[in-house]
């Protein structure tokens, strides 16, 4: 490798990388789902940009190398590539823990069992409501909650560990106990309690999805109580509606600090909504290695440590424990990627983001604009 | 302080499918891996987490470890209990009853 010029930040201020601890492969757009507050971009990859089999077996062998112990392959559905069970070798073969996150919609029983042969150590499995009416109209999907319950079966059956991804918004958050009592009932170890994080996809759909302030309070009571009385049985992750929030989430754990992400055409992005931050340039593994792009690229330098932080994150003492908040929200809600993230209760804008967010949140709206990919191309 | 343990002495613990002790070669140390969850372990950890065979109770692998390590083995108990129910809690450790 030639030599790089040392890692610094946007500000030229010296930063020092560390290891990533888990990558997230989108190894595809394609979805059968339509849902509204989709993490993908909403400029869709194509079929054509993917990035081939032997390709991501590449990556996780530099991923391993890099000190990358788990990966997340997800998507849009990952089991929308044919080759999904290669990709799932490949990974293990690099000595790579292998989480499928997967809608359940177009695994079959037999492919379950071919991944299971390729290693796939646990499977997350998405929900978007409870019953066939809600899940089926939030995901745009006729029939999905039913192929869902099939194949969440299938999945014990086989044996694998089971999570369940219970996205929540103003349109589902009341059913939220059902959603823990379903994941209980169908002997999952872990559920995720996801509140809708307002990028792209989702951003088009605040006047339909943003909680009001008291389902947020509804949540958090629910997901205590819950906690308290499955401890032992099942674990409960929650993230919370941060736009009622006193503090921004830590996103990603600092940027470019323990994960990153490879987009279906090879890109690689410090989380998945970065593309949103229109200034930013990625590279792609097609071009240089994982641990070069880790290491050097300017984009997983940007925001490391502290010293690019202006007012109030500088002065802070929790610069260090939420680094300012999301890089993506700054972006969206103030204009600028290094902002403190607006919905931190010492942004000058805050009034002005959950001013906003109540607004929303009242809106009569439940009407969706789906995910969904261009046509044609 | 300490919250109730979710093992009891005949308890069998067992890794359950899913979690598995491996070596982190990059950082040069030893991580318990489990759903969405990778976590660093510390020499006493690591030796706790080596004598779950699914086979042996929480007492006999507290009096192997006695042994080994000179240590007295109500001490040794405890410590496993405590160790183990934070595991429990975050699933990446199973019990089952004595056979």
């Amino acid at each position: 490798m030639k030599d790089q010029p040392a890692p610094h930040d946007l500000d030229g201020n010296p930063v020092t990388p560390g290891l990533p601890m888990a990558m997230l492969a989108e190894i595809t757009h394609r979805c059968p789902l339509a849902c509204p507050y989709c993490s993908n971009p909403v400029e869709l990859t194509r079929a054509a940009q993917e990035l081939p089999a032997e390709d991501w077996g590449r990556v996780f062998r530099e991923a391993a190398e890099l000190g990358v112990l788990q990966v997340h392959i997800s998507g849009g559905e990952p089991g929308a590539r044919r080759d999904l069970a290669q990709i799932v070798g490949h990974a293990r073969d690099a000595g790579l823990y292998v989480n499928l996150i997967t809608s359940g919609i177009g695994i079959t029983r037999d492919r379950l069992q071919e991944l299971d042969r390729a290693g796939v150590d646990h499977v997350q499995l998405s929900l978007q409501g409870i019953r066939p009416d809600m899940a089926d109209r939030i995901s745009g999907h006729p029939g999905s909650w039913d192929k869902k319950m099939g194949f969440a079966d299938w999945v014990t059956q086989i044996g694998f560990p089971l999570t369940i991804n219970a996205v929540v918004h103003r349109q589902n958050m009341e059913r939220l106990p059902d959603m823990i009592a379903l994941a209980e009932r169908l002997g999952a170890r872990r559920i995720e309690v996801a509140t809708v994080q307002f990028h792209g996809w989702a951003d088009l759909n605040r006047a339909a999805l943003m909680p009001t302030r008291d389902q947020a309070g509804f949540a958090r009571q629910v997901v205590n109580d819950a906690r308290l009385r499955l401890r032992g049985r099942m674990v409960i992750d929650y993230v919370p509606a941060d736009h009622h929030a006193v503090y921004p989430k830590a996103c990603m754990g600092g940027w470019g600090s323990t994960g990153l992400n490879v987009a279906p055409d090879g890109s690689v992005l410090p989380c998945h909504a970065a593309q949103s931050i229109g200034w930013m340039r990625f590279d792609n593994v097609r071009d240089r290695s994982l641990g070069e792009i880790w290491h050097h690229s300017d984009a997983f330098n940007a925001f490391r440590g502290t010293e690019w932080m202006a007012e109030p994150c500088r002065s802070c003492e929790r610069k260090t424990v939420d680094f300012g908040g999301c890089r993506c929200q700054a972006m969206a809600l103030a204009g600028d990627a290094r902002a403190t993230d607006p919905v931190c209760s010492k942004s000058p804008l805050h009034a002005q983001v959950v001013a906003r967010a109540e607004q929303d949140a009242g809106a009569d709206r439940t009407e969706f604009v789906y995910r969904r990919m261009k046509k044609g191309g | 302080m300490t919250a109730a343990p979710l093992i009891a002495p005949e308890d069998v613990p067992y890794l359950p499918r899913g979690v598995r002790l491996q070596d982190d070669r990059v950082r040069g140390i030893r991580v318990l891996q489990a759903p969405e969850r990778a976590m660093q372990l510390d020499a006493i950890g690591d030796a706790i987490l080596s004598e779950l065979d699914g086979k042996r109770s929480l007492d006999s692998i507290a009096a192997a470890l006695a042994a080994r390590y000179h240590a007295p083995v109500e001490q040794i108990a405890g410590d496993i209990r405590d160790f183990l129910t934070g595991l429990i809690e975050r699933r990446m450790v199973f019990v089952k009853d004595a056979p």
